[in-house]
């Protein structure tokens, strides 16, 4: 008893001609469900249309022209691209940028994995110590840029005054603006501080989704902690690290709020991040179109990193 | 040997737990510093930084029916295209279906600084420059990818006889919508609201590069600017001062709905 509608129609046996019409109807039916679909995805087709597609196409086609500020655009490609190979800050802020990426991934994922292993297993008071490490990220990254201004500062920060007393330091260290050193060990630990309870609750998702079993089979055969680690709980936990690894080498490289707030990209420009470098092309320097050049650059880089790194965890998946 | 078994255990766990417990403080601590010395004054403890802070600029009040109206703009915005955008993705078939989804997801490959300086200049075109409303639609923007596959896997999940009941109550499709769907995927449009009302109310980039007056900064903005408005020393208590009010109602909203965010973690994490 299928009929081809989607709702249940009484059936009238023999009765070719009301057959018919009913299959008419039920074409009318799913016409009008599919123009009513239509209707409800219309918003979102307006918004991905709008403000996605569109400044996707303009930012290439912004590249592609000397486009000042203020002023009409008029057409210039390549210079904009060519210019970028010539821009010093650009070398330099691409270099940092890659040497934050390497220290904030290690540091953090090393961290954010040793926090999910510490609340992996149910215990008492296992659900405050994953609120505790998770509340920083509850808070948000501007604000705690600026949390950290004052927490890392020698003015009124209790870093300084604490390591003095241990004996560590014989006199207060500007932590931040100091040397580029201190700059970029302050901006990591900002990150960590904030981001480390982040990856720690995707790692915990994929830790719970290892059954208990294997682990309790592991026990039974004597094996160490670390074998466990290393036999069970990292190979299955790789598609899950993998996705951690990928935000946080994403996020990294387009890092600008903490050196915008924290260092303000200094001391002498060391700590100045390449998404920094755009802004400053198009609002300090006015030229929209050497801006919209490096945004296609990065987008470009970002895109083929992805794919990279997506490719080469969908064939350790299928292994 | 039972003994030495059982200190060896009472040994591990104290190891564990002292461990752990230092460890929760010393990320307790920065947040817990932060409210004390915004309470510090030279002679002891006061609210003279609190002071400061609600007087700087056009008055922290201007400051805070910005970020109100973005956050709220943005929130109902998100809510309403991914309601309706989840809702024809979950339970219709429509021409460009699959196109349209994989274009709304495609967002999340585009890292989003680099679509701001366009966004920028066609804010502009369309008369939103230097606007709140401006800033709430990028946002919505940001946000879809994220709330439409949430709504989607909700709507999916809904029984076909609920949709049906409804229809056969005489219910036509947006009637079945607000009157019965939309109780069923209740907890996904909670997480989508408070995701979408922790992104509005903290963002700081996007409003730098689409806000360029004074009167419209939202709270973020003003709190920067707070940094870099007085010459060669930073007044920090009140700086601290403007973390705390920036940061209580995340705070206070992520231990109210802790459930509602993990979940949206969750089904986040999942899809790598």
């Amino acid at each position: 008893m299928q009929t081809t509608t989607a709702a249940p129609v009484a059936r009238a046996p023999g009765d070719a001609a009301g057959a018919g019409r009913r299959r008419k109807r039920a074409g009318g039916r799913s016409r009008r469900r599919a123009l009513a679909g239509l209707g409800y995805a219309a918003p979102t087709a307006a918004v991905v249309g709008l403000l996605f597609l569109v400044p996707l196409v303009l930012v290439v086609w912004m590249s592609l022209h000397h486009w000042p500020l203020l002023g009409n655009p008029t057409f210039n490609a390549p210079k904009n691209y060519t210019d970028v190979a010539h821009n010093t800050l650009v070398a330099t802020a691409a270099w940092f940028t890659v040497k934050y990426t390497v220290v904030t991934t290690v540091v953090l994922f090393t961290i954010s994995f040793g926090l999910a292993l510490m609340v992996q297993h149910p215990r008492p008071g296992v659900g405050l110590l994953r609120t505790a490490f998770f509340l920083p990220a509850a808070v948000g990254f501007a604000t705690a840029s600026l949390l950290f201004l004052g927490f890392l500062s020698s003015a009124i920060g209790p870093v300084n005054p604490v390591l003095e007393h241990l004996g560590l330091i014989n006199a207060p260290v500007d932590w931040i603006t100091g040397s580029p050193g201190g700059a970029l060990a302050s901006t990591v630990t900002l990150v960590t501080w904030r981001f480390a309870g982040f990856n720690m609750l995707i790692l915990l998702t994929g830790l719970q989704a290892i059954p208990v079993e294997l682990y309790e089979a592991a026990r039974m055969d004597g094996c160490s902690r670390w074998q466990t680690l290393r036999r069970i709980t990292i190979p299955l936990l790789r598609p899950t690290i993998a996705l951690v690894l990928i935000v946080m080498t994403t996020g990294s490289l387009l890092a600008f709020d903490q050196f915008y707030i924290l260092t303000k990209g200094g001391p002498d420009d060391s700590t100045t991040s390449v998404v920094m470098v755009i802004v400053r092309e198009a609002f300090v320097r006015f030229d929209l179109g050497s801006s919209a050049a490096l945004s296609v650059l990065v987008l470009l880089v970002l895109l083929v990193l992805n794919v990279v790194q997506l490719s080469f965890l969908r064939r350790r998946e299928e292994k | 040997m039972m003994t030495t078994r059982t200190a060896r255990r009472r040994a591990a766990g104290l190891g564990y737990y002292g461990t752990a417990g230092a460890l929760a403080i010393l990320f307790l601590l920065p947040l817990a510093w932060s409210g004390w010395a915004s309470v510090r004054t030279p002679h002891g403890f006061g609210l003279a930084s609190y002071r400061n802070m609600i007087h700087y600029g056009d008055g922290i009040g201007t400051y805070l029916r910005n970020s109100l109206e973005v956050t709220a703009m943005t929130v109902a915005g998100t809510l309403a295209v991914s309601l309706l955008g989840g809702y024809a993705f979950g339970r219709f078939r429509f021409p460009g279906k699959n196109l349209l989804f994989l274009a709304t997801l495609a967002i999340l490959m585009v890292p989003y600084p680099t679509i701001l300086i366009p966004l920028y200049v066609l804010l502009g075109w369309l008369g939103l420059q230097n606007s709140l409303a401006g800033l709430a639609a990028v946002l919505v923007m940001f946000q879809l990818p994220f709330a439409t596959f949430l709504m989607r896997n909700s709507f999916e999940a809904v029984p076909q006889e609920l949709e049906d009941s409804a229809a056969v109550d005489g219910c036509g499709t947006f009637t079945a919508l607000t009157r019965v769907m939309i109780h069923v995927v209740r907890p996904a449009v909670v997480t989508v609201g408070l995701f979408a009302f922790l992104a509005a109310w903290n963002e700081f980039f996007a409003a730098l590069i689409l806000l360029n007056s004074s009167d419209k900064f939202t709270l973020p903005l003003a709190v920067v600017d707070m940094e870099g408005r007085t010459f060669g020393s930073i007044d920090y208590p009140t700086l601290q001062a403007g973390v705390v009010f920036m940061a209580i109602p995340c705070l206070f909203l992520f231990l109210l709905l802790q459930r509602s965010y993990v979940r949206g973690f969750m089904s986040g994490a999942l899809r790598g």
